[in-house]
């Protein structure tokens, strides 16, 4: 038995510890906003938070998550809230949209470490992330949009 | 194909929804007669079948589309060009997805099915009057409530207002009444002068959907009792199961059983990951076929021979062999461009629930009308007992317009198998070596120039698979042996050169293709215009005033072309060490023009710093989809330009995932600035006429930075580093 907290919620699975958290929180948990891209940690699809880290479920054993807490994109606000959703939005930044949820959550880190990123350090957080829909001209501006958001939630 | 949906007699019909509101239907009598006939499966649950709108009785609207959404933004622009003559409240207006019905057939192809980039081109005038019948009913609902006559109200917002009396009512309160209303028949559309919508930047309506992980793709669905299937598909194509052995696969907990399917050998679990298990341990003894020869390394030299002669003539005009004899200045060169995989971010997936008497499949597909019929008939069903839901595609770039359905009737053999609903899944190795790639293809140009350095003699020879032979696109897409899409925007040629031949070899090969964005385009538009670079240089011109003389009876094109020069700075100085590229493209009836400045590192590293790209695409509706598709389609070509091959050796493909079929990423996307062209012409193409032109502008800059040619997609920088000879 696997226990865990997930978006704040205390979890417990009996499936097998070796299972990558992806299948588990998408399978067993219905969190499908995670998504599935390659199996091997080239893509970031299926970026989820562990513990405050940005990491790649679809290679991280359930066993991993044994004790900590996980947040997925269906965590990360509960409203839309967040300033990277609502850049998103503002900017149109998704087209087919699968590969988004792992975009935003690697985003989420690089802003909570780095509160006001350069292009570099954008490009040094965000190349774990494929878009095939080739957004990251959008993804950029996006980013930089929500440190102004962030910046005008604050002084409010 | 024929264009049923132009000329067979057709009536809009309005109908109360269930529940209450209206609906606003297509209504055909030759298909209501079909209909009868055999009515839909799945127990009734096709909910109005032929509806493009429905409006609440609480105000909201629900424009159905029956083009599949991958990304291209038409979940927004259907419901725009719709609400352009409703004029709801845009605030209330939904989208859905429609059900296969022979009502939504694309006007053109008279097949249900998103494609060629004519999502637009097809609805352009029918979501229209759509919206401008339920428009019509409605006011006319308000005015005999209010006893005033129809023409002294007008409507604002979902509102209908008679401003005398100042009365109003919202359309969801009169949308009950208006159900009984009969429908106008030719209501005449909008002055485009008066468009309010249409021509301004609307948000999308999925973007917050696909920000918080709502968003629904197909292999997000599940149904109760669902079980996971991954089939082992032959390493070859065309091979075939001799025997396997499933005892070790049974043996992982959750493996549910292993079956036999056309396809291969499908393992069904109870989740992916024993799925996945349950297939790495399957024994299975293939019989490889008549491809396990096939070698990419070999079919490149083949190609090459056979573009020496001649093939199936596509164009010819003037006397292009003596012309060519007789030119001042002759230059040759031949291009080589490799298979590609789609690889859309979402891998293929299908869920069935198969029973006895009815169908019911969950995908994300462009091309309804063809799965639902094979679907049926590997189920042994009528097609109307088979429904279809199209989900969000994650990605779709032509794979999932497959003409055989191999996705969705691999997905109907294996749930016949199961006994059980079930999700089959591809992982992304299954994607990569799955085939139904992007052609490989070569091109051999001739070109001859006069003395003042100036074409007057251009022969292509075109080596490469048909596309469209052997599918139901063959009687519409290949004339006289040639395949049109093996030589579009080749021998449609813009520039004005008067002796001119284009022939096509289509040779015969194992590997399954299909169309990849641009299709077509997406080699001659880096052939011909980086052959045109070379014939520029050839005769000491300068290849964006060349491209001007030769385009002087195309002023749409000269228009792209003109406006990306001036806004790239052509001619201006740059940091040293860089180049400049310039292409053009005609494609899916759109005009594209694009400069590139790139540079070389010593070691041949290839940087692309700025794009610039020019369009006239017509009439724009949502000009933020239009710049979108503009961006993306050029990060797709610049990562095919730059990065991706799917080669074969002993009939096996060589690439699997991402590590070695990569993706160009965050560090190395440039810049992209696209500027659009006002137009009132039609609106056309949008998806893919950014794809052709970014290979050639890339490698026409990397000429004018290094001197050096680059005839051979991916970009290699083995051929480009210091001292290194470029293979061609």
């Amino acid at each position: 038995m696997t226990s865990f907290v997930v978006n704040g919620k205390a979890v417990q699975t009996d499936a097998d510890p070796a299972t990558p958290l992806l299948w588990v929180l998408r399978e067993s948990m219905g969190l499908t906003g995670t998504k599935y891209g390659c199996g091997m940690a080239q893509c970031g699809a299926c970026t989820v938070h562990l513990d405050g880290q940005a990491i790649r479920s679809c290679v991280a054993p359930l066993s991993r998550a044994e004790g900590k807490h996980v947040t997925t994109i269906e965590g990360l606000s509960p409203d839309l809230s967040h300033p990277l959703q609502r850049a998103w939005i503002e900017i149109d930044v998704p087209q087919c949209g699968y590969c988004q949820s792992g975009q935003i959550m690697s985003a989420a880190i690089l802003l909570k470490e780095n509160p006001k990123p350069t292009d570099n350090d954008i490009d040094e957080a965000m190349s774990g992330n494929i878009c095939r829909c080739g957004t990251y001209p959008r993804i950029r501006r996006a980013i930089h949009r929500a440190v102004e958001m962030a910046a005008q939630g604050r002084t409010k | 194909m024929t264009a049923t949906g132009l000329d067979r007699r057709e009536f809009l019909r309005a109908s109360a929804a269930v529940g209450g509101g209206l609906l606003i239907s297509l209504y055909v009598p030759e298909l209501d007669l079909a209909r009868a006939q055999s009515p839909p499966g799945a127990a009734g649950k096709v909910f109005a079948p032929n509806a493009f709108v429905r409006i609440g009785t609480d105000d909201i609207v629900t424009v159905i589309s029956n083009h599949s959404e991958m990304g291209q933004g038409v979940y927004t622009s259907l419901p725009m060009l719709l609400n352009e003559e409703l004029e709801a409240d845009w605030s209330k207006v939904r989208v859905e997805p429609a059900p296969v019905d022979a009502v939504y057939n694309h006007t053109v192809f008279g097949a249900q099915m998103t494609g060629g980039s004519t999502t637009t081109t097809s609805e352009w005038e029918r979501y229209r009057k759509m919206g401008a019948a339920a428009r019509v009913m409605l006011v006319q609902a308000a005015a005999q409530q209010w006893n005033v006559p129809a023409d002294s109200c007008h409507v604002e917002k979902g509102v209908v207002i008679h401003a005398a009396s100042g009365k109003k009512a919202s359309y969801g309160s009169l949308a009950d009444a208006a159900a009984a209303i009969p429908v106008p028949s030719n209501v005449p559309l909008k002055d485009p002068k008066n468009f309010i919508t249409i021509g301004k930047k609307v948000r999308r309506l999925d973007t917050p959907s696909k920000t918080n992980g709502t968003a629904q793709f197909g292999l997000d669905v599940t149904l109760s009792g669902m079980l996971t299937a991954l089939v082992a598909r032959a390493p070859v194509f065309g091979g075939k199961v001799v025997s396997f052995d499933a005892s070790e696969s049974l043996k992982v907990p959750g493996v549910r059983t292993v079956k036999q399917v056309p396809s291969g050998v499908a393992v069904i679990a109870s989740a992916f990951w024993p799925a996945k298990l349950g297939r790495e341990r399957l024994k299975i003894n293939w019989d490889d076929g008549a491809n396990a020869e096939i070698s990419s390394t070999k079919m490149l030299a083949d190609f090459s021979s056979q573009s020496a002669s001649p093939g199936l003539v596509a164009k010819k005009a003037g006397d292009p062999v003596g012309a060519l004899a007789g030119a001042a200045k002759k230059i040759t060169a031949e291009y080589d461009v490799p298979y590609l995989a789609h690889a859309m971010m979402e891998p293929l997936n299908c869920v069935v629930d198969l029973r006895a008497d009815s169908c019911e499949i969950w995908t994300g597909t462009q091309f309804q009308t063809g799965d639902r019929a094979n679907a049926a008939k590997v189920a042994g069903l009528a097609p109307e007992k088979v429904q279809i839901h199209t989900t969000l595609l994650g990605g779709g770039f032509g794979r999932r317009a497959n003409p055989a359905s191999d996705f969705v009737m691999e997905a109907v053999n294996v749930a016949k198998a199961a006994k059980a609903p079930v999700k089959v899944m591809w992982t992304r190795e299954d994607d990569i070596r799955g085939g139904w790639y992007r052609p490989m293809w070569h091109d051999r140009f001739a070109a001859g120039l006069d003395a003042n350095g100036e074409p007057i003699a251009w022969t292509h020879t075109i080596v490469g698979q048909s596309i469209m032979e052997g599918t139901p696109f063959e009687a519409f897409g290949i004339q006289n042996g040639i395949d049109s899409a093996s030589v579009e925007g080749a021998a449609d040629l813009l520039y004005g050169i008067p002796n001119l031949q284009v022939d096509l070899h289509s040779p015969k090969i194992g590997v399954p293709v299909q169309w990849w964005r641009s299709v077509g385009h997406s080699h001659t538009g880096f052939s011909v215009e980086a052959f045109f670079d070379e014939v520029a240089h050839a005769g000491g011109k300068d290849p964006y005033q060349l491209r001007r003389k030769l385009l002087a009876k195309q002023p749409r094109m000269l228009g792209v072309l003109d406006l990306v020069a001036q806004k790239a700075g052509w001619g201006k100085p740059m940091p040293a060490g860089r180049g400049r590229g310039i292409a053009t493209h005609f494609s899916f009836d759109s005009y594209v023009a694009q400069v590139i400045e790139a540079s070389v590192e010593k070691d041949g590293t290839v940087h692309v710093h700025r794009v610039v790209c020019a369009v006239d695409c017509g009439r724009v509706i949502n000009p933020d989809t239009v710049t979108a598709q503009m961006e993306g389609g050029i990060i797709f070509a610049l990562t095919a330009a730059l990065k991706t091959e799917i080669t074969l050796e002993n009939g096996r493909v060589q690439q699997r995932n991402f590590h070695d079929y990569p993706m160009l990423r965050m560090f190395e996307a440039p810049a992209v600035e696209v500027f659009i062209v006002p137009s009132e012409e039609k609106p056309t193409g949008v998806g893919e006429p950014s794809v052709p032109p970014v290979a050639p502008a890339l490698t026409n800059a990397i000429f004018a930075a290094t001197g050096k040619r680059v005839r051979r997609l991916p970009i290699r920088s083995s051929d480009l580093a210091a001292g290194a000879e470029v293979k061609s």
